[in-house]
């Protein structure tokens, strides 16, 4: 197998089985949605409120857009409580574009993921960006067929997350805020991890192992899986602050599998042409020249100015993080 | 030999390994090569398509000027294989189930038409055992994610593997096309295919 399977569900609920003429379908299976997310690898997924926005993203090529009530930066400035977009919005985009389709719900919201499963969008993205509605606990997400992505800021949150089902990880980083440092840290803090669990597997210290898979709050059997792997067993991309083709290339020359852009391109001046720059930049991330290229699209004057996010009165990335 | 996976974005790293396994289990001396540029083109045997997004690919193929140099080798007998949206970017004209003709470039070797996402949104993605005739008496375990199908062949076109009626697998001389991973499925038989592409191919330009 070319994907890894580690921590599924003896008998998820999400897994549908349907028999059409001579053929058996079997619908949900973990090999399906975390193949959906392989399928993005590589790719850019853009934040969009409105069909317009989403019609440009997948002219500009995002490999997937995901749905908003409004961008993180507006999120930060309206305050109030935060919930899933509306479902008039997600249906008339899936009228009009190709690619796939994503929708954030709140942390803990079963029932705003069921409206988006039943709405029939590709992907749901328990998120950090809106307000959690169970603080102790996220969603069981193996009751699902459609895939799951999900936050993390550490090793110990993202194997958890895929322990309960989700499919893919994003680093949470500060959303909103323009500011890529915060997913930076996330990233490194979780590749440094897998280092560590990685060196005490190629030493055979299943004792020790099996005390870092307690201190992670995890499975022995997915510290064991992602340390032999030496990454994390789903597919990984990069989100939160992402603002410039030089941020993307910095996060996937990190080790990122692609990149989520929140209110970096539509709460820039030039989000047209900033769309496919970002995306330039993330399949060439390792090609200076090309980086240089992408870079040269864009007006730094245009850019979001963005934020310290060191003095922030809402830490986004701290939501559900003890579950 | 080598063999180059086109790799500009989708399940790259996937299709690198299910070729690496195919060599190995055939005990063929190749190499795998992750291609992005047009100049590397040159240098490979046989080419894979993967899967991900036709949309992304064929706009960053685009930008790079790549498609007439793929196009070029391809029509000369280098053997391809294309999974779902790598058989998309092959096709003649691809239309998608819900908004019809997109504006996406192609780069028209396989003499077919191509209906995109067939099946339906990712939850109608799904398993199915397929019976392949070309790969042996063994069911093939097809993994449809958000797949395409095939609606129109063109008389050079060999109907390789049909899922209710609808058609999943095609070849035209040097090009397999699947609407399904093949990569996904652990089953390296398609992959061995292309190989044995390739040697012939090769044996034949007498290199």
């Amino acid at each position: 197998m070319t994907i890894s399977l580690v921590a599924t569900e003896p008998k998820p609920k999400g897994i549908k089985v349907e028999t059409i003429e001579n053929a058996q379908m079997v619908r949900g299976t973990t090999l399906l949605k975390r193949g959906f997310a392989h399928m993005q690898k590589h790719g850019v997924v853009m934040d969009v409120t409105n069909v317009e926005q989403a019609v440009i993203a997948e002219d500009a090529g995002a490999v997937a857009v995901m749905v908003l009530d409004k961008l993180p930066y507006d999120v930060r400035k309206a305050g109030g409580v935060a919930r899933t977009a509306s479902v008039k919005v997600i249906q008339e985009m899936m009228d009009a574009i190709t690619i796939p389709i994503m929708a954030k719900c709140r942390i803990g919201h079963t029932d705003e993921a069921k409206i988006l499963e039943a709405v029939g969008v590709d992907m749901i993205d328990e998120s950090e960006v809106l307000t959690p509605a169970d603080e102790e606990r996220h969603i069981w997400k193996w009751d699902f067929t459609t895939p799951f992505v999900n936050g993390a800021k550490n090793l110990g949150e993202a194997l958890r997350r895929i322990e309960e089902g989700c499919a893919m990880i994003r680093t949470k980083g500060e959303p909103g805020t323009g500011n890529v440092s915060e997913a930076v840290t996330h990233i490194r803090m979780v590749n440094n991890e897998i280092r560590r669990i990685r060196s005490i597997y190629q030493d055979s210290d299943r004792q020790e192992l099996m005390k870092a898979a307690r201190e992670l709050k995890v499975s022995y059997q997915i510290a064991e899986e992602t340390a032999r792997l030496g990454r994390l067993p789903v597919v990984n991309f990069a989100a939160g602050g992402i603002t410039t083709p030089a941020d993307a290339a910095l996060l996937m020359n990190l080790g990122c599998d692609g990149v989520f852009v929140g209110s970096g391109i539509f709460k820039s001046d030039d989000p047209a042409q900033r769309a496919r720059a970002v995306v330039l930049a993330t399949t060439f991330y390792d090609d200076a020249k090309i980086v240089m290229e992408a870079q040269k699209m864009v007006d730094e004057k245009k850019s979001l100015l963005g934020m310290d996010t060191n003095n922030l009165e809402l830490r986004m990335q701290e939501r559900g993080e003890h579950a | 030999m080598t063999i180059g996976v086109l790799g500009l974005q989708g399940d790259i790293e996937e299709n690198v390994a299910a070729t690496s396994q195919a060599l190995q289990e055939l005990h063929v001396n190749g190499t795998v090569d992750i291609v992005r540029y047009t100049e590397e083109l040159e240098k490979i045997d046989g080419l894979i398509l993967p899967g991900g997004e036709s949309t992304v690919q064929s706009t960053l193929a685009a930008i790079q000027r790549s498609l007439p140099a793929i196009k070029k080798r391809i029509s000369e007998g280098m053997p391809v294989l294309g999974s779902c949206a790598g058989m998309i970017m092959l096709s003649k004209r691809a239309y998608d189930r819900i908004i019809g003709d997109t504006k996406q470039k192609l780069l028209g070797n396989l003499d077919i038409v191509v209906e995109r996402n067939a099946f339906g949104r990712q939850n109608d993605s799904f398993e199915a055992d397929l019976s392949l005739a070309m790969l042996g008496k063994e069911a093939f375990r097809g993994v449809f994610i958000r797949a395409p199908a095939v609606s129109e062949v063109g008389k050079d076109v060999e109907v390789i593997g049909k899922l209710n009626n609808r058609i999943v697998v095609v070849k035209q001389k040097n090009i397999i096309g699947t609407a399904f991973h093949a990569e996904l499925s652990g089953d390296s038989r398609m992959h061995k295919h292309l190989i044995n592409m390739v040697l012939q191919f090769k044996n034949k330009n007498g290199s």
